[in-house]
């Protein structure tokens, strides 16, 4: 079964079957790591994406739920050489130990912004509160959210 | 300050073990010079940390140094990546390496240049002359040093004083891949990998006793290898989704006979108590005389699970009759001969690499995945194999961190302040890394002939000891002693959790401190510092107090709490002073934490500051939250909603930091702040609520409880 969607802004097509997870799709088949196995339970929140600009839980999501949709991975935020200014506000806060969970934190973080570019620290907390880290990042988490909306904020025409 | 510091002897452990510079050391052709580690990154930072060490003593540009970590064909053997060690004996040891390095390399720049060595520095890892451009480098003269040599460590180091690099607050060199694509051990598939998951044996000894390989293909729709040996269970299958969907399907189409059963009290630390156990008794002598004016409490904490955020995973490959091995296990050179032993296969047959996996707090299912992997390579040859652990699988197999009871027994004077004083724990082992001993790596129990069953011990106490980590109080005590009851047979396998005994020690002796200090109507901080004659700790203690406001601390008993914490990590390692401010109505919330922490020189004070607040948070969801359950079939605590682990809205405040002690020899931070917290944490409640609540972790029941007995 070939199925259709647009990751990261570009057309793909997956060999694979509908019921097949969104998050094998986007690592086995499209080579798309960013998007990391935690739980497979919708309890970690490594595995977000945004589909048609929502968080979504890839571990059991469907491929079949996708077609024709848009998928937004880690990748499609920005590069180690060019970061999204998300990417750049948790460099400059080294907001992370491990990392593992970081991709998926940064989705949803981007999410919030979209919808919310000026998220008081409750806003980030209930957005990234089904995300979770082990190592105790969480502050600098926060921080460099707030920090890549203002960068955000600071960047837009007024 | 200004001299060149002279190497203390002896030498460290890494370098006495692994004593050729070219172990350590190797310039490149790219202008790179590649120092090797044992030691892992697990997102402490160890890996910038050595870099900055290197470019520090070699005067190379950060850039340039590439750090290559866990590898047994290239690197030196620095056993496991435990213990807050990896700055102080790594660390110490690419110090002295690349000290050596820069003298040898300044010597033959010298022949040829025809000049002093007093006429030459190093600049970005170029030779200059009196200041002028020579063309000479490392790199030039790399080939005339003989690194086949061994260090002498005797080459003097840099001043501490002098330090351009060290001390600088560098950004982690790995962080950018890990938030932007592929960056771990589990995201590297090549292309004909083939994806692999386990039936686990439910206990040691249990014998499958049928399988329904049938009906497993049916549920795993899809092209599926089944691999057995004994005990061993493994689905192969070039589709993941169809190996795992297989290994779902197994637990209901396998028959083991043989299988242990637990009772639910196995999960409670009391349980401990009356256990068989091999006794030790350490420090004074037992009391001659029955002891006056005895204080006795008991304190404890239950199983905890290091939950990594990433389910264990490795890569294996048995090729041309050899194995190679990627895991993010915390030591490759031992992993490697436990392989060896538990596959019988010649130690030169098999290289171990280690990849980066997630947090992992201690020893969890890392290691065991290796082995699984192996064994499943060994079965397919030629081809990668890719396993990995499921969520549940993690959680349920993975070695746990002990429950342990803690008794105190102290005798006070007329004063109120102990003068005779006995840590009674009991605990089963902290240590069950496979080679040390005592533990194999797990599938190795599945197998036709398992390794013997072999009593099992603790850490030494020059190595700082397991349950009785931290045990003997910091406090100015005229005689103390342990006792220590290692439990010969916990109803689960335990192993190394990131500070071992120190959390519920630390807990167990401040908590004390905090009720004796009350018996005399004194403040906790003033009767510390009453019986606390060590410059260090006293600083920290009366620093962290400011900090926190505690003059201004309120009355008890009126759901809001203040308590301080304080500890120096195995007695040895960096000193951590926690106060914790906490609100308790029905659940205890940890509003703010305060830490001020003395770690001698630190070589990148944000990492270090990172590594105190990832254990400050790490020590509050233990406290608050964390309790390994069993069921009658083991671990039944196998997902995140039966496991909860502290989440955003539940974080403090948290305000930590360094005092400038950059004159004495770095300190390991990773685990100083565990304790310290967890007692910050106990005290706080305790002055909120005015009762005291021995039972980590402290739960909404144990408040209920608490309050119920006022």
């Amino acid at each position: 079964m070939d199925v259709a969607f647009t990751v990261n802004g570009e057309a793909r097509r997956v060999d694979a079957a509908e019921t097949t997870s969104l998050l094998e799709a986007l690592r086995n088949h499209l080579g798309l790591m960013g998007t990391r196995y935690g739980c497979g339970l919708e309890q970690c929140g490594c595995c977000m994406v945004l589909v048609d600009d929502q968080p979504a839980y890839a571990c059991t999501r469907e491929l079949g739920t996708v077609i024709g949709r848009k998928v937004t991975t880690v990748e499609g935020l920005g590069t180690e050489a060019k970061p999204h200014p998300l990417q750049q506000a948790f460099l400059d806060e080294q907001a992370g130990q491990c990392g593992y969970c970081l991709s998926g934190i940064l989705i949803s973080a981007k999410a919030l912004l979209d919808r919310n570019p000026d998220p008081s620290r409750a806003d980030i907390v209930a957005a990234l509160d089904k995300h979770l880290c082990r190592c105790g990042a969480h502050q600098r988490i926060l921080r460099a959210v707030e920090r890549a909306a203002e960068t955000l904020r600071n960047g837009r025409p007024a | 300050m200004n001299a060149p510091v002279l190497p203390a002897s002896p030498l460290p452990a890494s370098l006495v073990e692994n004593p050729r510079l070219d172990r350590w050391i190797k310039f490149q052709p790219d202008r790179t010079v590649r120092i090797a580690t044992g030691k892992v990154e697990m997102g402490q930072g160890i890996v910038t940390a050595i870099g900055q060490i290197a470019a520090e003593e070699l005067d190379v540009p950060l850039d340039n140094v590439a750090v290559l970590s866990g590898d047994t064909t290239h690197g030196p053997d620095e056993l496991y990546t435990t213990s807050s060690l990896s700055v102080d004996v790594s660390g110490g040891s690419v110090r002295l390496v690349c000290a050596e390095i820069r003298a040898k390399a300044l010597d033959r720049a010298a022949l040829r240049l025809n000049c002093s060595r007093d006429e030459l520095t190093v600049v970005d890892g170029r030779f200059l002359q009196n200041g002028a451009v020579t063309g000479q480098d490392y790199w030039t003269v790399a080939t005339e040093i003989d690194f086949t040599q061994n260090v002498t460590g005797t080459t003097p180091t840099k001043p501490v004083s002098s330090y351009k690099v060290v001390g600088q607050s560098i950004a982690r060199v790995d962080l950018p891949a890990k938030m932007s694509g592929a960056a771990f051990v589990h995201d590297v598939l090549p292309a004909d990998v083939l994806h692999a998951r386990t039936l686990r044996q439910p206990n040691r000894g249990a014998v499958l006793a049928s399988l329904d390989e049938a009906a497993i293909r049916r549920a795993a729709k899809g092209e599926l290898q089944i691999v057995r040996e004994a005990n061993f269970v493994a689905f192969v299958s070039p589709v993941e989704s169809v190996a795992q969907a297989a290994a779902v399907a197994a637990p209901q189409h396998a028959k083991w006979d043989n299988v242990r059963r637990l009772v639910p009290e196995q999960q409670e630390a009391a349980w401990l108590k009356g256990q068989p156990s091999d006794d030790r008794h350490i420090g004074a002598p037992p009391p001659a005389a029955p002891l006056q004016n005895l204080v006795q409490a008991t304190f404890s904490r239950p199983y905890i699970a290091h939950a990594s955020m990433a389910p264990s995973c490795a890569l294996a490959e048995f090729r041309d009759g050899h194995l190679t091995v990627h895991s993010h296990g915390q030591g490759m050179h031992p992993l490697r001969q436990n392989l060896a032993a538990a596959l019988g296969l010649p130690i030169d047959s098999i290289t171990c690499q280690h990849l980066h996996g997630a947090g992992c707090y201690g020893h969890n299912g890392a290691d065991d995945a290796a082995l699984d992997a192996a064994l499943i390579a060994l079965r397919v040859p030629g081809r990668c194999i890719r396993l990995q652990w499921r969520r549940e699988e993690e959680f349920g197999f993975e070695p746990v961190g002990p429950a342990m009871l803690v008794t105190l027994h102290v005798a006070l004077d007329a004063k109120g302040r102990p003068a005779d004083w006995t840590t009674e724990i009991w605990s089963p082992t902290h240590v069950q890394r496979p080679g040390s001993g005592t533990g194999f790596l797990l599938a190795s129990e599945a197998m036709a002939n398992p390794p013997p069953e072999v009593a099992p011990f603790d850490p030494t106490e020059q190595r700082g000891g397991g349950g009785t980590r931290n045990s003997v109080p910091i406090y100015d005590v005229p005689a103390h002693r342990i006792v220590h009851h290692l439990v010969m047979r916990p109803p689960v396998r335990t192993s190394a959790l990131r500070g071992l005994g120190a959390l519920p020690n630390v807990y167990a002796i401040e908590s004390l401190i905090d009720d004796l200090a009350a018996r005399v109507g004194e403040d906790p901080v003033a009767y510390r510092l009453s019986i606390l004659s060590e410059a260090r700790s006293r600083r920290l203690v009366e620093l962290v107090a400011e900090r926190a406001g505690w003059a201004s601390r309120g009355p008890a008993g009126t759901g809001k709490g203040l308590g301080i914490g304080f500890a120096r990590y195995k007695n040895r390692a960096a000193y951590a002073a926690v106060v914790a401010a906490v609100t308790v109505r029905e659940t205890v919330k940890v509003d703010r934490i305060w830490c001020v922490a003395d770690a001698g020189l630190v070589v990148n004070p944000d990492g270090a500051r990172n590594q105190l607040e990832g254990g400050i948070v790490q020590a509050v969801s233990w406290t608050l939250k964390e309790q390994v359950r069993l069921d009658d079939q083991g671990i039944a605590s196998r997902d995140w909603e039966s496991y909860p682990i502290l989440r955003f809205s539940e974080i403090p405040d948290m305000q930590v930091e360094f005092v400038d002690a950059a004159g004495n020899p770095a300190l390991g931070v990773g685990e100083c702040t565990v304790g310290p917290t967890a007692a910050a944490i106990g005290n706080a409640v305790n002055h909120a609520l005015g009762v005291r609540i021995h039972d980590m972790p402290l739960t909404r029941d144990r408040i209920m409880a608490a309050l119920l007995k006022v």
